[in-house]
C-alpha cells in the first residue's frame, strides 16, 4: 500500500492521557477481522468506559476532527497494526505527543497517519491553545516539518520525521517496492551468509 | 552482541535510508498476519522464504474441550471448539495462507503446537545471532538465546514475506546489569519487573536492551526468556542476552538445531557473538540483584509494580502533574488505595500461564507450592501450559495432577487469559494474579483488574486467597 501525506489543516481534538497502550485504543477482542476497514467504532471503545464522562473524542466539538493531540509514550503495548487502521479508519490523520512507542510510530506511518512528536514546550503550548479553543486551526506541513496553530498562527512549532519516511510519505514510495527493487543485493547476501551447497 | 549481529545482516543501506535488513527467522501467528498474506497475493507475490517462516496458533485457540459430543482428536483428547465465528475464520484464514505458500505451521491438534514464543525454542528454531521478527511484541523473548529478535507491524509481516528483509534504523543500546545473587523466592519475573518499575514503561524506547552481570547468568533459559520476553514493557525493541554454555545446552539436540559438525562450527560462531569487554552502550541501568524481592503491580501499565511488601504509592507524593493523574486513574481503575501494600488483598482468579511464564520450570514452581494444598474457595486458577510439549512434559512428571488435586483447572496449550481472545478471560471487576506480561485496562477482559508476579508468588495467591508473599509459605514452597 501507498501512503501518502503532505499537508494536512484540519481541527484537533485532546486526549490528555499518556501512556496510552494499543490495547486501549483497540481492544484485543477487536482483532480478529482478517481486513484493515471498519475498526473506526472500535477505537477507545473500552477506554472511554474508564475514562469518565464526557469523553473527549465524543464531543460536538471532536466531530471531524483529523488531528488527535495525546500525551506521552502514546501507542506502547502490542505491535497490532490495527490501532493505526482504527486510528485512520475513524477519520484521524495525524497523531501529536510529546513522545510514542516504537511499533506504534512504524505502523502509523506505513498508514499515512502522520506521528508529529512535538518537545513538551510547544506540546503544552498546543494543549493550551486548544482547550482555549477547541476548534482553532491546526495544519502540519510535512516538507517543511512544520505545526502551525491557528489563521494567522499563534504558534509554530517544529518537529521532524524519519528522513525517510517523510520521502515516502511526501513522494507516495511504497516501501515493499522499495524493498523489491534491492532483490537482487538480497540474493547476493544469502548467497554469501549461506555458502553450503 | 547487537552490533555484531546487526552488521552481519544488513543488506544494503542508502544514504538517509534505513538499513535494509535480512531476516533470518520470521515467526507468523493468526492474528497479525491475514492481511499482510492478502497484500501479498494482491501484488501477485509469493512467501520468499518459506523455509525460514515458521507458523503457528495460539491467541483465539480455545483452551478447553468445549464440546465432548464429536469424539476425540487422535490423542483421545476431546476435540477443542473455537469461541466464535471471527476467530474460527481467522485461523482457517491462517491454515490456507499457509497452505497455499508452503509455510510451515503448528496448528491446532498439531504435536507441536503452542504458543508462538514458546515453540521456537522449544523446537530449536531459534539460534544465536539470528535475526528473528514476529507480528507480535514479546518476539524479544528470543532475545535470550543472544538472538537480535523484535516485534513487527502487519505491513512488516507483509514486507518480510515477500522479501525476507526489513527497512530498520538502528536502534541505540542499553546495557541492565543485574549484579548479586537473587535470594530465595525471587525469580526471572521479579528481575524483569523490577526493571520496568526502575525505568517506567517508556523507559527503553528506542533502545535494544542487552541483559547482563552475574544474576542474569546464573539464570536458566526459560528464566532469561522470562526476562527477554518482557523487554517491550519497557518501550524497548529487544532484549538479549549473551549466549553461553547454558544456552548450547539448552538447543543441543533440539529438532531444528544443528547436528553433528555444523553443530561444532555454530557453536564456535556463536562463542564470538558476546560483547566485547570495553564496548560501550548509549545508556546503562544496574540494579543489585541481591536486594530484589517479589514484585507485584499495583496499577494499569507494567511500569506501575513494586517489592510485594511495599505500600502503594500515594498519587499526591509525585512531583509531575501528569504522572499524578494518571497514577489516580490507575488506581481508580484498580480499586486499589494507595500508601498500604497489597498484602492480603483477595483475588479473583490466577492466571498462570503466557510466554512470559507458560514453560515447564514455570509450572513446576506453581506446582511446588500448589502440591498438598488446596486453591482458596472462591478463587478461579487457570493453569495453561505455553505449548503441547510443555504440557506432556508437565503430565509425564504428574504437575497436571498436583493442579487437578488442588482445585485448579488444567487447560490446553494456548495464549489463553494473557489476552482474553479465546473466551478465557475475567468478568468485569475482578481481580486477578497473573503470570502474564500486560496488566493494561481490560486486557485480560473487559473490566478485569490484572496484578502481574511471578508463577510462585501467584501460586501463594491461588492457595490463600489473596495477595501473598510467598516467601512466608511453608519452606517446601521456596525454590
Ligand atoms: S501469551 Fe500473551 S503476550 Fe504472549 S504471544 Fe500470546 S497474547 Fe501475546
Amino acid at each position: 500500500m501507498t501512503a501518502r501525506f503532505t499537508t494536512l489543516t484540519g481541527r484537533g481534538v485532546l486526549l490528555l492521557a499518556n501512556d496510552v497502550d494499543t490495547d486501549q485504543i483497540v481492544p484485543a477482542r477487536f482483532l480478529k477481522v482478517t481486513d484493515k476497514a471498519g475498526l473506526g467504532d472500535a477505537l477507545f471503545c473500552d477506554f472511554k468506559n474508564s475514562y469518565g464522562a464526557d469523553f473527549p473524542l465524543d464531543r460536538p466539538a471532536a466531530v471531524g476532527a483529523e488531528v488527535l493531540v495525546v500525551g506521552k509514550n502514546f501507542g506502547c503495548g502490542s505491535s497490532r497494526e490495527h490501532a493505526p487502521w482504527a486510528l485512520v479508519a475513524a477519520g484521524f490523520r495525524a497523531v501529536v505527543a510529546p513522545s510514542f512507542a516504537d511499533i506504534f510510530r512504524d505502523n502509523a506511518l506505513k498508514n499515512g497517519l502522520l506521528p508529529v512528536a512535538l518537545a513538551d514546550a510547544d506540546h503544552a503550548a498546543l494543549v493550551a491553545a486548544l482547550t482555549a479553543d477547541p476548534r482553532i486551526a491546526l495544519t502540519i506541513d510535512l516538507a517543511t516539518e512544520q505545526l502551525t496553530v491557528g489563521a494567522p498562527s499563534s504558534l509554530r512549532a517544529s518537529f521532524t520525521v524519519d528522513p525517510f519516511a517523510r520521502r515516502c510519505l511526501l513522494e507516495g514510495i511504497d516501501e515493499l517496492g522499495y524493498l523489491l527493487s534491492h532483490l537482487a543485493q538480497i540474493e547476493a547476501h544469502e548467497r554469501a551468509q549461506e555458502p553450503r551447497a | 552482541m547487537f552490533a555484531k549481529i546487526w552488521d552481519a545482516h544488513v543488506v544494503h543501506q542508502d544514504d538517509g535510508a534505513p538499513a535494509i535488513l535480512a531476516v533470518d527467522l520470521h515467526l507468523v501467528h493468526e492474528v497479525t498476519s491475514p492481511q499482510a498474506f492478502a497484500g501479498l497475493v494482491r501484488r501477485g507475490l509469493r512467501v520468499r522464504r518459506p523455509d525460514r517462516t515458521v507458523a503457528t496458533m495460539d491467541h483465539s485457540v480455545p483452551t478447553v474441550a468445549r464440546s465432548t459430543g464429536g469424539g476425540g482428536g487422535d490423542d483421545g483428547r476431546a476435540v477443542l471448539t473455537v469461541l466464535d465465528d471471527a476467530g474460527k475464520i481467522q485461523l482457517d484464514t491462517l491454515a490456507r495462507n499457509c497452505a497455499a505458500h508452503d509455510v510451515r505451521l503448528f496448528g491446532m491438534g498439531s504435536a507441536q503446537q503452542g504458543i508462538v514464543h514458546v515453540i521456537g525454542p522449544e523446537l530449536g528454531f531459534t539460534h544465536p545471532g539470528m535475526t528473528i521478527v514476529c507480528g507480535d511484541s514479546h518476539t524479544s523473548t528470543h532475545g535470550a538465546f543472544g538472538a537480535l529478535a523484535f516485534g513487527i507491524g502487519t505491513s512488516e509481516v507483509e514486507h518480510v514475506l515477500a522479501t525476507q528483509c526489513l527497512l530498520q534504523r538502528r536502534p541505540r543500546t542499553m546495557r541492565v546489569t543485574v549484579d548479586g545473587r537473587l535470594a530465595a523466592g525471587v525469580t526471572a519475573k521479579d528481575v524483569v519487573l523490577a526493571f520496568i518499575a526502575r525505568v517506567g514503561t517508556g523507559g527503553a524506547t528506542g533502545h535494544v536492551l542487552e541483559y547482563a552481570g552475574a544474576a542474569i547468568r546464573a539464570l536458566d533459559m526459560e528464566a532469561r526468556m522470562t526476562v527477554c520476553n518482557m523487554s517491550i514493557e519497557a518501550g524497548a525493541r529487544a532484549g538479549m542476552i549473551a549466549p553461553d554454555d547454558t544456552t548450547f545446552a539448552y538447543l543441543a539436540g533440539r529438532a531444528h538445531a544443528p547436528t553433528g559438525a555444523a553443530w561444532d562450527r555454530a557453536v564456535a560462531a556463536w562463542r564470538g557473538l558476546p560483547t566485547d569487554a570495553g564496548a560501550s552502550f548509549d545508556a546503562e541501568v544496574i540494579l543489585d540483584g541481591a536486594a530484589l524481592e517479589p514484585m507485584i503491580t499495583y496499577g494499569t501499565n507494567p511500569g506501575m509494580g513494586g517489592p510485594i511488601g511495599a505500600p502503594v504509592p500515594d498519587p499526591d507524593a509525585l512531583g509531575d502533574a501528569d504522572e499524578r493523574a494518571a497514577l489516580r486513574r490507575a488506581l481508580a481503575y484498580m480499586q486499589v488505595e494507595p500508601g498500604r501494600p497489597l498484602l492480603g488483598r483477595a483475588v479473583d482468579v490466577v492466571f498462570v500461564g503466557s510466554c512470559t511464564n507458560g514453560r515447564l520450570s514455570d509450572l513446576r514452581t506453581a506446582a511446588a507450592v500448589m502440591r498438598g494444598r488446596k486453591v482458596a474457595p472462591g478463587v478461579r486458577a487457570l493453569i495453561v501450559p505455553g505449548s503441547e510439549a510443555v504440557a506432556r512434559a508437565a503430565e509425564a512428571e504428574g504437575l497436571d495432577q498436583v493442579f487437578k488435586d488442588a482445585g485448579a483447572e488444567w487447560r490446553t496449550p494456548g495464549c489463553s487469559m494473557c489476552i482474553a481472545m479465546n473466551g478465557d478471560q475475567l468478568r468485569p471487576g475482578q481481580l486477578a494474579v497473573s503470570t502474564s506480561n500486560r496488566n493494561f485496562e481490560g486486557r485480560q477482559g473487559q473490566g478485569g483488574r490484572t496484578l502481574l508476579a511471578s508463577p510462585l508468588t501467584a501460586a501463594a495467591a491461588a492457595v490463600t486467597g489473596k495477595v501473598t508473599d510467598p516467601r512466608t509459605l511453608a519452606p517446601e514452597a521456596a525454590v
